[in-house]
C-alpha cells in the first residue's frame, strides 16, 4: 500500500447527491440512501479507502462487518459492539424472518429498534442459509421452497417475499435474493442460476418499497466461469442499484480460482459504487481482497471460533482451552486494546473456559470482533 | 477493620464496616450482599457489562470449590486472585462451597473437608486449605468447617455435635497456620457457626468460636428445607445474641428477598447474591416491589391463579423440572406468551443494565433470545 491517506483539504468532497445522481443520470429520482466517496487509492494495487454514507451513519471502508444471528451478536451486546467501533453489522434474515417474524420486528421499530442498535445494518436475503441448512429446499423460478425447522410449515421464499421481510427489518443495506449454487459445481446449472439471479434482481428492485431508505445490492454470480461471470456483470451493472456484492465464492474452490474471479469482478464493477465480497473473513484473505478492489467483508469465523475458545492473533489463533495456556500470564495479544486484552490473561481465560461460566466466551468473542474490526483493516491500513 | 453501628432495633443492625481492604481505606455498608461469582467471574458478565449496574457490591464472593483446582497456577502467578480474575479493585471473601451447587454429603473427616471443582473432588486438609488461601490472598475467607449436621434428610444430634467439634478443631489448626504466614496474617479469618438444629450445639459453637481471634462469623447450615422457618429464625437470633457486636455476621445459602429480610431482623449483616443467577438460569427475570410481602406463596397464587397452568404449558423449558416456573413471587417467566409482544422494560423505573432510560430492554426481545438459547439474554437477565 503506497498511497498516503488524502486529507479533506487536498480533495474536495463529492456531495452525496452528486455521487448518486451521476450514476443514475440527470434529474431522475428520489434522494439516494447511499453515497460513496473514494478518499484514497493505492498506486500499485486496486485497493481504495472510501467513506460510505448510509442512513445510520458513515462507515470507513475497507470494513469488516461482524455477523450476528437471531438478533444479537451471540455473546456481545449492541452497546459493546458500538464501543468496539463497529459501524455496520449483519442481521440474519433467515433466522429473524422465521423467528420472531417480520410483523413482530416491525412492531419493535424494525431490527434497529429490536436490537437497540443505532449503527448500520446489512441483511442478507435468507436464501443462502436455506440452501445450505436445509436439505429439503427446492429452487424454482418462483423462488426457494423449504420447510421451516421451527414449525414444519412449507414456505416459499420469493424475491418479493425476501424484500418484504427486509423492508420490515429496515436494514440499511439489503441483499437481493439470488440463486446460489456451489462454486465447485459446473455445467448448465451454473448458467441457469446466473440468469435467474438477474431476473430475481429485477424482481427485487421492483419489490423494494423503501428505496430512499434501504439500499438493495445486486449479487454477481456465475461461479468460477469467467464467461458466465462477465455476462452477469455486464447485465447487473446495467441495473440502477447502489452497490454490488460478489457472490458464489468462498465455498470450497481453490484459492487461485477464487482470486481470479474476485479480480475479474472488480475490474468490471463501477468505481463509484461499493463492492461487498460475501463470506470472506480470514485475515490473509481480507488483505488480498482489499488489494483486488473490494470494500466490504463479512464472515462468521471470528465469532464462531470464539465460541470454541479460539482467539485470533496476528500469527493465527490460540486454542485457549489447551493446557499450554494454563500458566500463560500474557493477554491474548499484547498489542490489542480490546477490553479483554486490557484486563485478562490467557491463564484466566483458560481457567474460565473450563468452567461453565459463559463469560469466558464473551471475553473471547469481544476480542475476536475487535481484532477483525480493527486488525487487518485497521486505521493504519492505508498508510 | 472497624464496625460502626448507626442503628440497632429489635435484633437487626444498620451500620458500616470501615478500614477494610489491604490499604485499610475501604468501607462496606450493612446489611448488604457480596457479588456472586463462578470461577472468579460474575456469571455471563464481563467487566464492561457488569459496570453498567450502578451499585455493584464492594466485596466479591469467590468460592474455594471453583478455584482450588487452579492452586498451582495461582501460586506461580503470585499476585493474588483479584488481579488474576481481572478485578484488582474489588475486595474478596472466599467461601468454602458454592451456594448454588450443593456438594455431596459424606466427605468430611476429622482431618479434611472435600470441595468439588470442575475436575472432581479435592480433599482439603487444614494445611492444604491454608496454602490455597495463601495463593488466593483474599481479604476475608471462611475457615475450613464441617457443615454437615444432617444424616440423610434429618438432623442428628450426634452429627451436629461432631460438626461443631470438628469445625472448632479446624479453626484452631488454621489459626495456628495463619500465625506462621505473613501473607495470611493480612487476611481476615471468618469463623463458622455450626450445630444443625440443636440449640445447645448452636450456642456452644457461637460461644466457642467467639473466643477465637476471628474477624467475623458465618452462620452455616441454615439453608435448605431441613429446618422449618420458625426454627431457623429462632436459632439465628439465639446465635447472633451470643456473638460480639463489633464483628460482622454472614450467612450462606440464603438469597430470596423475604428470607434475607427475616435474617436481617434476626441479626445477620451480610448475604450472598446467588439468587439472581438462579432466577436467570430458569429463564426468569426479577420483578418485585420493594414493599415487603409477608406471605410470598399466597401472593404467587393470587397473582397467577388458574390461567397460569395453561401458559406454563406453552413454555419451552429446556430443563425438565417438576417445579413451577416462575418459582417465586419475585420473578416473571419471560418465556410466557404474554410477554412475546411486550416491549416495555422488565421493571418500570429500574436503572439496571436491562432498562436504563436510554437503552430499553424489551420484554419481547428476551423470549426470542431464550428460545434461541442465546447467552446474551442470560447475561442481560443475570444483572
Amino acid at each position: 500500500m503506497a498511497a498516503p491517506r488524502e486529507s479533506q483539504s487536498t480533495r474536495s468532497p463529492e456531495p452525496m447527491a452528486a455521487v448518486a445522481a451521476s450514476a443514475a443520470g440527470p434529474g431522475t429520482r428520489a434522494p439516494a440512501a447511499l453515497a460513496l466517496r473514494v478518499v484514497a487509492e493505492c498506486g500499485r494495487s486496486k485497493a481504495r479507502a472510501c467513506e460510505l454514507r448510509l442512513p445510520h451513519g458513515t462507515v470507513a471502508t475497507p470494513v469488516f462487518m461482524p455477523v450476528g444471528t437471531q438478533g444479537t451478536m451471540k455473546g456481545v451486546t449492541a452497546a459493546q459492539l458500538d464501543s468496539l467501533g463497529c459501524r455496520i453489522c449483519l442481521g440474519n434474515t433467515y433466522h429473524l424472518g422465521m423467528r420472531p417474524g417480520p410483523e413482530l420486528i416491525q412492531k419493535a421499530g424494525g431490527l434497529h429498534g429490536f436490537m437497540n442498535w443505532n449503527q448500520n445494518l446489512l441483511t442478507d436475503s435468507g436464501g443462502f442459509q436455506m440452501v445450505s441448512l436445509l436439505a429439503l429446499s427446492e429452487v424454482t423460478e418462483e423462488g426457494v421452497r423449504f420447510r421451516s425447522p421451527y414449525d414444519g410449515t412449507e414456505i416459499l421464499l420469493s424475491p418479493e417475499k425476501s424484500v418484504e421481510i427486509q423492508n420490515a427489518l429496515g436494514s440499511d443495506i439489503m441483499m437481493q435474493l439470488d440463486d446460489v449454487v456451489s462454486s465447485t459445481l459446473t455445467g448448465s446449472r451454473v448458467e441457469e442460476a446466473m440468469h435467474r439471479s438477474i431476473r430475481w434482481l429485477d424482481r427485487c428492485i421492483s419489490a423494494n418499497r423503501r428505496p430512499d431508505q434501504q439500499n438493495l445490492f445486486a449479487i454477481i454470480q456465475g461461479g468460477l466461469d469467467p464467461v458466465l461471470r462477465s455476462k452477469c456483470l455486464e447485465e447487473m451493472t446495467k441495473r440502477d442499484v447502489p452497490g454490488f456484492a460478489i457472490g458464489g465464492l468462498s465455498g470450497g474452490e481453490s484459492k487461485e480460482q477464487f482470486w481470479k474471479m474476485v479480480t475479474l469482478s472488480t475490474d468490471q464493477l463501477p468505481r463509484e459504487k461499493p463492492r461487498y465480497l460475501m463470506g470472506v473473513g480470514y485475515a490473509t484473505d481480507l488483505v488480498v481482497c482489499v488489494a483486488l478492489g473490494c470494500d466490504m467483508f463479512d464472515c462468521v469465523f471470528p465469532t464462531r471460533t470464539a465460541r470454541f475458545g479460539s482467539a485470533l492473533v496476528p500469527t493465527g489463533n490460540l486454542q485457549l482451552k489447551k493446557k499450554q495456556f494454563a500458566k500463560d500470564f500474557q493477554p491474548i495479544d499484547e498489542a490489542c486494546t480490546c477490553p479483554t486484552c486490557q484486563r485478562h490473561t490467557r491463564a484466566f481465560l483458560h481457567a474460565l473456559l473450563h468452567s461453565n461460566n459463559t463469560a469466558a466466551l464473551h471475553h473471547v468473542t469481544t476480542h475476536n470482533i475487535a481484532y477483525q474490526v480493527w486488525g487487518p483493516l485497521g486505521p493504519d491500513f492505508i498508510g | 477493620m472497624k464496625l460502626s453501628l448507626s442503628k440497632v432495633a429489635q435484633g437487626y443492625r444498620l451500620g458500616t464496616l470501615n478500614n477494610l481492604g489491604r490499604k485499610g481505606d475501604r468501607t462496606m455498608e450493612f446489611p448488604g450482599c457480596l457479588l456472586y461469582t463462578r470461577t472468579g467471574s460474575a456469571p455471563h458478565l464481563t467487566h464492561d457489562t457488569l459496570q453498567v449496574i450502578s451499585r455493584v457490591p464492594v466485596m466479591t464472593q469467590l468460592t474455594l470449590s471453583s478455584l482450588a483446582e487452579h492452586y498451582e497456577v495461582l501460586e506461580e502467578y503470585k499476585e493474588g486472585i483479584g488481579k488474576f480474575i481481572g478485578m484488582p479493585e474489588s475486595m474478596f471473601y472466599c467461601s468454602l462451597h458454592d451456594p448454588v451447587n450443593p456438594c455431596p454429603a459424606g466427605y468430611v473427616t476429622n482431618k479434611s473437608v472435600s470441595v468439588w471443582g470442575v475436575g472432581g473432588r479435592l480433599e482439603m486438609t487444614a494445611a492444604k486449605f491454608m496454602s490455597v488461601q495463601q495463593a488466593l490472598q483474599p481479604d476475608w475467607f471462611q475457615c475450613l468447617s464441617d457443615g454437615e449436621a444432617l444424616c440423610g434428610e434429618v438432623f442428628s444430634a450426634k452429627r451436629a455435635r461432631k460438626s461443631v467439634d470438628r469445625s472448632l478443631a479446624f479453626l484452631d489448626e488454621c489459626l495456628k497456620l495463619q500465625e506462621q504466614s505473613e501473607v495470611l496474617r493480612s487476611c481476615v479469618m471468618i469463623g463458622v457457626i455450626e450445630g444443625g438444629d440443636i440449640l445447645e450445639e448452636r450456642l456452644r459453637s457461637a460461644r466457642e468460636t467467639a473466643k477465637r481471634p476471628v474477624g467475623g462469623f458465618l452462620l452455616d447450615g441454615f439453608h435448605g428445607d431441613a429446618m422449618t422457618k420458625e426454627t431457623r429464625l429462632q436459632l439465628i437470633s439465639a446465635v447472633t445474641a451470643e456473638l460480639p457486636e463489633d464483628k460482622p455476621r454472614l450467612i450462606c445459602g440464603i438469597g430470596q428477598p423475604d428470607e434475607v429480610l427475616e435474617c436481617i431482623e434476626a441479626g445477620v449483616d451480610l448475604f450472598e447474591s446467588f439468587f439472581p443467577y438462579q432466577v436467570t438460569e430458569r429463564g426468569c427475570a426479577l420483578s418485585f416491589s420493594f414493599d415487603y410481602q409477608p406471605n410470598p406463596e399466597d401472593t404467587l397464587l393470587q397473582q397467577n391463579g388458574e390461567k397460569e397452568e395453561g401458559e406454563i404449558g406453552d413454555c419451552i423449558d429446556k430443563v425438565t423440572t417438576t417445579k413451577r416456573v416462575p418459582e417465586t413471587s419475585f420473578e416473571i417467566n419471560l418465556k410466557e406468551k404474554k410477554y412475546r409482544d411486550d416491549f416495555g422494560p422488565v421493571v418500570e423505573g429500574c436503572s439496571c443494565y436491562c432498562s436504563p432510560s436510554t437503552d430499553p430492554c424489551k420484554k419481547a426481545h428476551n423470549p426470542c433470545l431464550l428460545n434461541c438459547t442465546d447467552t446474551v439474554a442470560r447475561g442481560l437477565l443475570g444483572t
